[in-house]
């Protein structure tokens, strides 16, 4: 029993140890840093990769990383999470047409940042609410991703029609007005959304944990990204979204993650702490 | 068993899962040594509610995990709806939206197996009611860690399903009714 255990324990060792020259295979190599995403779900995905790729131990994938890039891309690929929808979390939304648009409408032009926007869904919900609220003219957003794939699908705009139905549900919920159906057109299969919504978006590639401030936002909004960082990758972002923001900039995060607890804290205040969302505070 | 920091419990339940829980949980003294961390399965709005509706009536704390937090003895953390709950190396929590694991966020397998890898044999993995499977596979790596897997005696549980199956894929080093399980927990800390 004992044997058995300290025989596991070895196992697990050497695990952490493979999965660590793997990810510094792909950092060196490709200069994609996965080294501070939180270990647990990271680890989960890399089996899930070795599984597929047929390979019994995580070091088997490490000369495919050197060597193969269209493995190390696919790797990559299954490593991010791209899982997203419209009007995640409809009450959000209803807070930023009610607490974030009044405080956004008094600047005379408005820069966003989505980081981490996955295939593009978060943004056309905001380019939906900015428009609906009258002031979509007066906005630049910056959707970001370090996904090159989800970055076209952004781009594109277009998703099955299966999700529309609990789009739908989700929209009416964050409060829209209109009739959703007006934001795209369909075919049994897929939904395009309007190319106009598109207008004040550009979509590009960012990645968060090795690219510089991104200057002067009023608002940015990073939600379910930064529960895949360890504690320290986490305030290092955070550090980087407040170095982004201009002077009282609005920053939102996912409905589960906080500032609390973080350096960061005492220098935002909370205009929402169900749906996350701050402010820096004047000095 | 290395016990130097104190096995985590996980605990995993689906439909009936509310009694079969109150009943393990009421139990648990206020001082009660482990970290319990629970993914029970409810509809992806709902749920939010029930730390309040316990609140009160347990002697342990009861809260909605969040990210990152370090699991504290004598609290017990839920999975919030519509997020899968990690246990990492450092005993804290991670959430995250990755796809349901069959059919499922929070996944009680995916909770369990994160447990597992993180806390090896300082880990109990309790499977409650439910009408799917969810929960074996993980309560198999429980024990393939050298944890310890306990199991509601299916005689006692709403719905079967997810016991039996429980105790089909995994084994069990106790099967016992819920009620049981909370004064096993209470008398084993
Ligand atoms: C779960 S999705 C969240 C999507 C959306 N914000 C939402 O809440 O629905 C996480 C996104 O973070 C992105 N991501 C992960 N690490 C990143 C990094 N280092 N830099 C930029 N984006 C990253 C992933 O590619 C993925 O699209």
């Amino acid at each position: 029993m004992t044997d058995k255990l300290t025989e596991k324990l070895t196992d697990k060792l050497t695990e952490k140890l493979e999965a660590e020259l793997l990810l510094e295979a792909l950092y060196r190599k490709y200069g994609c840093d996965f080294r501070q995403y939180a270990q647990s779900s990271l680890m989960r995905r890399l089996n899930n990769v070795r599984l597929q790729a047929g390979a019994k131990s995580l070091s088997e994938l490490i000369p495919l990383v050197l060597h193969d890039q269209a493995f190390a891309n696919g790797m990559v690929q299954d490593i991010l999470v791209t899982v997203t929808e419209m009007f995640r979390d409809p009450p959000f939304f209803a807070e930023l047409r009610t607490k974030i648009v009044p405080i956004l409408k008094t600047y005379p032009f408005v820069k966003i940042w989505l980081a981490g926007c996955a295939t593009g869904e978060e943004a056309y919900s905001m380019a939906i609410v900015l428009q609906e609220e009258g002031f979509y003219d007066r906005v630049q957003i910056y959707a970001t991703d370090m996904n090159e794939r989800s970055l076209e699908i952004a781009g594109e705009g277009i998703y099955p029609a299966e999700s529309l139905r609990s789009y739908t549900a989700n929209y009416h919920a964050s409060g829209g007005r209109s009739s959703f159906s007006d934001y795209y057109v369909a075919n049994y299969r897929m939904a395009k959304f309007r190319d106009e919504l598109k207008r004040n978006i550009v979509f590009s590639n960012y990645n968060l944990v090795t690219d510089h401030p991104f200057g002067e936002m009023h608002l940015i909004v990073c939600r379910n990204v930064l529960i895949y960082f360890n504690r320290e990758l986490q305030a290092q972002v955070l550090g980087l979204f407040d170095a982004s923001l201009v002077h009282r900039g609005l920053l939102c995060l996912g409905s589960k993650e906080t500032l609390d607890f973080t350096p960061y804290a005492s220098k935002y205040e909370t205009l929402s702490p169900k749906w996350k969302i701050y402010r820096q505070r004047t000095q | 068993m290395g016990e130097a920091r104190g096995a985590v419990v996980v605990i995993g339940a689906s439909a009936g899962g509310l009694r079969a829980l109150s009943a393990v949980l009421a139990a648990l003294p206020a001082d009660y040594v482990r970290p319990v961390v629970v993914v029970l399965h409810v509809a992806e709005n709902g749920g939010g509610l029930l730390p309040e509706l316990w609140s009160g009536a347990l002697a342990v704390r009861v809260k909605e995990a969040v990210d990152k937090e370090p699991l504290l003895p004598g609290s017990v953390y839920l999975a919030p709806p519509g997020y899968h709950l990690l246990v990492e190396e450092d005993r804290s929590i991670s959430l995250s939206v990755d796809p349901p694991v069959r059919f499922s966020r929070p996944s009680i397998d995916v909770l369990f197996q994160s447990a597992a890898a993180a806390c090896g044999a300082d880990c109990i993995g309790i499977v409650l009611t439910g009408a799917n499977e969810d929960g074996s596979a993980g309560l198999r790596s429980i024990r393939e860690e050298g944890g310890t897997a306990i199991v509601q005696d299916p005689r006692t549980a709403e719905y079967k399903r997810m016991p039996q199956s429980a105790l089909e894929a995994a084994g069990a080093d106790f099967v016992l009714a819920p009620e049981k399980i909370g004064d096993w927990l209470r008398r084993n800390s």
